[in-house]
């Protein structure tokens, strides 16, 4: 479907594009984004100017770039996907180059006013291209093999380079974001399900490696898989973070022990209490009430996304705002099971609310993508 | 590219169906984190809750002040100083080498101490204080808590540490304090946490050792909030502990280091104890040692040269020294036999110089012999053939029955480390310590304090006080615990006819106060401060048949170790006993020319609490004596000192 097929005397211009947005993701995206400047300023232990302000400053920078992007039609993003996507794999290969290390991993660029994520880039450029690849592919050659293997390598550039940063957070989150893109474009369910079965034979290699010379994962990597496995064997050594996560996130309670009253966060029994684990300050603090309604803000972003594209007929602008639902939904439900112990830790932040450099930035534009779609979907001819 | 709308229709309705099945797998994915959030929130919170307070909660104990020691008129024999440190943390510092090389500017500082700090520095973590130097004087503490503004990261603190400020004094009876050692901890049943408190102090001998309960006190505690690095973060609550008691014992310090002065130079002891009340006055070892060099850790140097001194400074000789009494248990032999009706006062023994028994001979200390004597002359010019003979009349069990109820051969119970319970054989006891009958020679030897009968200088003391009392007296070391004063030792009356006891009693002031008794020349010529006493030279060695013929050696001929021992007991005023005491010099040579001027001058001391005047002595030895005082004086305690140091510690 190219552009001259929209029905562009539909689409509002000007200022009434501002109406069109859709206004419920937009306050829910402000409502989350505002619970992690309350977190943030509680972890801090009530200083605003530490993480709280430079959070909001980048909100702001944000929300402005996903209003201009926004405003922008999708047919133009369509068209800027490839070489979007080219960039951000040159961002990649650059970051192994110039990056800064941190955590033991390779991840970032410092551009001076922003220290730059390219697998943050990597994310929103792997939804695009997805999307305008299937959009331009013919229907009937979906499910042909070479048409599959070349999204798969879409997607598997991108997650090598990632893995060698290395980052398996960011890796396990492109390959299921750009999988499940494939598999709402109509894929053939005999290719996921060889995947999957392959993706546990993969585990079952990675197990079976371990200690020989050829081991498929860094020491640390096996270390954290097993301190996830079992946490209890070294509650003071390796699995001293997920245990003390959960006691942090456990002894809310209820409602929790109130704002700036969390002693686990306090007293810095938490790792990472302004990143990765900043849920379970907000569990600590605010109980279950609480992290129950972040995590009801979270699903009903991606349920606005699910009906903004059920309603979208561009099938761009509908993959294209699945994936951007999917990879937020990815963000938060890995970020949750993991402090929640449910999953291994892989540095994964929790959107929006998380402090941290590009990634908010980044989570905005994509969800400007979304609002592009939104506002440019084309509307029946004949009312 | 084609246009088939049925495609597009196709696809789009592919693309609601997947849709919708991606949606339910995640709304099935949030469901279950929810379920998690529920489990870990609701019915685990208890749990959690209680993890959290552990993690935040630390119990830290506060050490008591540890009772202090006085003696019967309030001097402080054991006392708690404040022990001025200074501690460096190092997170509050830019630079901790500069803060140091400043540090040492103000005050020296042992380079060990310093390497030490450096490495602790290091290993701790950076807001952990860390002691630099302890035991800082005053003057010295006062530059550095002035300059502390300019030496970022130190803190000034005040401790407690022990201090026995009449130092060698009352080293044997008080004891001192160190650390307790994990030898003691793996087999204590004491469950007080205080042990567990590194390098806590506790009572190692003596009085320290043995009232380690009461001085002790009980732990305070307060519960810190500590954040995850250990940092203490606020005090939650606090509950101050009990410091321990504090003790009064019945020593007279005063008497205690005059005795100990007197003793300069030999290894001796001395039993001072009061008649009236049984409290012990003085219970001196000499020489004695320095407690506080045990208290900080003594250097293997300084405990080696105490621990091989020949005189043993470490050995309580008082309480711990055994010796044959000799002839001081004469009076014992013969309360024996005036009791079992084998000899009346006025008997008399003929003494040729030798007594001859199944083919043995043996033999009195004056060869010649002393003649016809009575039990009352027999003491007073103790001679040991008279002795030999009665003993044969009443038996070893009624003599060591006797001995007894004088309180040789028992155990007293004194808060004090190894207190011997020396020997009063019988034939029973013969046979089961060694499986061999009890011999008639034994006996004889027995009779004059020979043998197997064993006591030490307090057990002496004992028995004087009861032979010039004629009651139980109870010796006691502690006059008050907490101002709860403890019971006397009065004693009830022995179980003796008085007139058995008044001829023992003239014989002992006899031995002081006539001209043939041993100690005539060390007598106290004032009317009421007289002496009843008894002389006693213990044998160590074996005298054997050739040397009798060629001639006993000498004791100034025979090495140190093989003279005899000189022992004297006593009490006075003879006619109304305040004070007993017993006095022995190891290898000093005989008694009364060795043990009994040491006596009487204590005695003397004891009884007018100062310097003997010259007016008590006899008037051939007053030059004597004062030369002897004047040699004495400087080697006395100066009390003034002990007051300011009392003062320091209250």
């Amino acid at each position: 479907m190219s552009y001259l097929e929209y029905n562009l005397a539909a689409v509002p211009v000007g200022f009434r594009k501002i109406l069109a947005l859709n206004w419920p993701i937009l306050i829910l995206l402000t409502a989350i984004s505002g619970v992690g400047f309350i977190m943030l300023y509680s972890v801090a232990g009530g200083q605003i100017d530490r993480w709280a302000q430079p959070q909001m400053l980048r909100f702001f920078l944000g929300m402005t770039g996903l209003f201009v992007v926004a405003m922008v039609p999708i047919w133009f993003w369509r068209n800027m996907s490839f070489p979007a996507y080219c960039l951000a794999i040159l961002l990649l290969i650059a970051v192994e180059f110039v990056g800064t290390t941190g955590m033991g991993a390779q991840r970032w660029i410092d551009l001076g006013f922003i220290r730059l994520q390219p697998s943050e880039v990597m994310k929103i450029a792997l939804v695009l291209v997805l999307a305008a690849y299937y959009d331009w592919l013919p229907r009937e050659h979906i499910s042909r093999p070479f048409w599959v293997l070349l999204p798969a390598l879409l997607i598997l550039i991108p997650v090598f380079l990632v893995l060698r940063q290395p980052d398996l957070g960011t890796s396990l989150l492109l390959i299921m974001g750009g999988g499940a893109i494939m598999f709402l474009a109509g894929v053939h369910w005999a290719y996921f399900a060889t995947i999957i079965g392959s993706g546990i034979g993969l585990v079952v290699a990675i197990f079976q490696t371990r200690a020989t010379g050829w081991q498929l994962l860094k020491d640390y990597q096996y270390s954290r898989i097993d301190t996830f496995l079992n946490p209890d064997r070294d509650p003071l050594g390796a699995g001293y973070h997920i245990t003390q996560a959960k006691i942090a996130f456990g002894s809310g309670g209820w409602t929790g022990r109130g704002l700036m009253q969390g002693t686990q966060s306090r007293l810095n029994f938490l790792p990472e209490k302004h990143t990765d684990f900043i849920f379970t300050t907000l569990s600590e603090e605010f109980g279950f009430i609480g992290s129950i309604s972040l995590l009801g803000l979270y699903t009903l972003v991606v349920l606005a996304c699910i009906a903004s594209a059920l309603s979208n007929k561009d099938r761009f602008s509908a993959l294209l705002t699945l994936g951007i639902g999917i990879t937020f939904f990815l963000f938060f439900a890995l970020n949750i099971a993991m402090v929640m112990g449910l999953a291994p830790v892989v540095g994964v932040p929790l959107p929006l609310v998380s402090y941290g450099g590009s990634a908010m930035l980044i989570l905005l534009l994509g969800f400007g993508l979304m609002q592009s779609a939104h506002v440019h979907r084309p509307r029946p001819k004949f009312k | 590219m084609k246009y088939n709308p049925n495609d597009i229709i196709n696809a789009a309705q592919k693309l609601s169906r997947r849709t919708i099945l991606v949606g339910a797998l995640q709304l099935g994915v949030v469901t279950a984190l929810g379920a998690r959030m529920r489990f870990l929130q609701i019915k685990e919170a208890e749990k959690f809750r209680l993890l959290a307070e552990e993690n935040r909660i630390n119990m830290r104990l506060l050490p008591p002040a540890r009772g202090i020691m006085f003696d019967r008129d309030g001097r402080p024999v054991a006392a708690n100083v404040p022990n001025y440190r200074i501690l460096l943390v190092r997170e509050e510092t830019e630079d901790v080498e500069q803060v140091l090389t400043q540090l040492q500017k103000l005050i020296a500082i042992n380079p060990n101490d310093l390497e030490k700090a450096r490495r602790e520095l290091s290993r701790r973590s950076a807001f952990v204080p860390v002691t630099v130097t302890e035991n800082l004087t005053w003057s010295d503490f006062a530059r550095v808590a002035a300059n502390a503004p300019a030496l970022p990261g130190l803190l000034t603190d005040v401790g407690l540490s022990r201090i026995y400020p009449q130092k060698e004094n009352l080293a044997h009876v008080v004891g001192y304090v160190g650390p307790v050692s994990e030898h003691y901890l793996s087999r204590t049943k004491d469950p007080d946490p205080l042990l567990q408190i590194r390098r806590f102090q506790v009572g190692k001998t003596g009085v320290e050792a043995q009232m380690e309960h009461d001085l002790r006190g009980s732990a305070g505690h307060q519960r810190i909030e500590v954040n995850a690095v250990g940092r203490v973060m606020r005090e939650l609550q606090r509950t101050e502990g009990q410091p321990g008691a504090t003790v009064k014992l019945t020593i007279d310090s005063k008497i205690q280091n005059f005795a100990l002065a007197r003793m300069d130079g030999l290894s001796a002891s001395a039993v001072v104890i009061d008649c009236a009340t049984g409290d012990l006055l003085a219970v001196a070892s000499s020489p004695s040692f320095d407690p506080n060099l045990f208290v900080r850790g003594i250097s293997s140097k300084n405990y080696n040269a105490l621990r091989d001194d020949i005189f043993g400074p470490l050995r309580a000789k008082a309480v711990q020294g055994t010796y044959a009494p000799a002839s001081t248990f004469k009076t014992i032999t013969a309360l024996a036999a005036l009791e079992d009706g084998v000899l009346s006062p006025d008997d008399t023994v003929f003494c040729p110089g030798h007594f001859e028994i199944s083919n043995n001979r043996f033999h009195c200390w004056k060869r010649q012999g002393h003649g016809a004597l009575n039990v009352e002359d027999s003491i007073a010019q103790s001679c040991d053939v008279f002795f030999y003979s009665i003993s044969q009349k009443v038996g070893i069990d009624k003599i060591s029955a006797m001995a007894r109820r004088f309180g040789l051969g028992e155990y007293h119970d004194l808060p004090l480390s190894a207190i011997s319970r020396g020997v009063a054989p019988t034939r029973a006891w013969k046979q089961k310590s060694f499986d061999k009958a009890w011999l008639l020679g034994d006996t004889v030897n027995a009779s004059i304090g020979q043998g197997y009968v064993l006591a030490s200088p307090l057990q002496l003391a004992i028995m004087a006080a009861r032979l010039g009392t004629g009651r139980a007296v109870q010796p006691r070391l502690l006059k008050s615990i907490d101002d709860k004063a403890m019971s006397l030792g009065t004693g009830a009356p022995l179980d003796v006819d008085p007139a058995h006891l008044k001829v023992v009693q003239r014989a002992m002031f006899a031995v002081t106060n006539t001209k043939k008794g041993t100690a005539y020349s060390k007598r106290i010529v004032s009317p009421d401060l007289q002496m009843a006493g008894k002389t006693g030279t213990a044998q160590v060695r074996r005298i054997t048949a050739e040397e009798r013929l060629t001639g006993v050696i000498s004791n100034e001929d025979l090495p140190w170790e093989k003279r005899d021992h000189a022992l004297f007991v006593n009490y006075a005023p003879h006619d109304n006993p305040k004070v007993a005491v017993a006095v022995v010099v190891e290898h000093g040579g005989s008694g009364s020319s060795t043990a009994a001027p040491i006596a009487r001058d204590i005695t003397l001391f004891a009884l007018t609490g100062q310097m003997p005047e010259l007016s008590h002595y006899p008037s051939g030895v007053k030059a004597q004596i004062k030369e002897e005082q004047e040699e004495l004086a400087p080697k006395l305690f100066d009390w003034s000192t002990l007051d300011r140091k009392g003062q320091v510690q209250t």
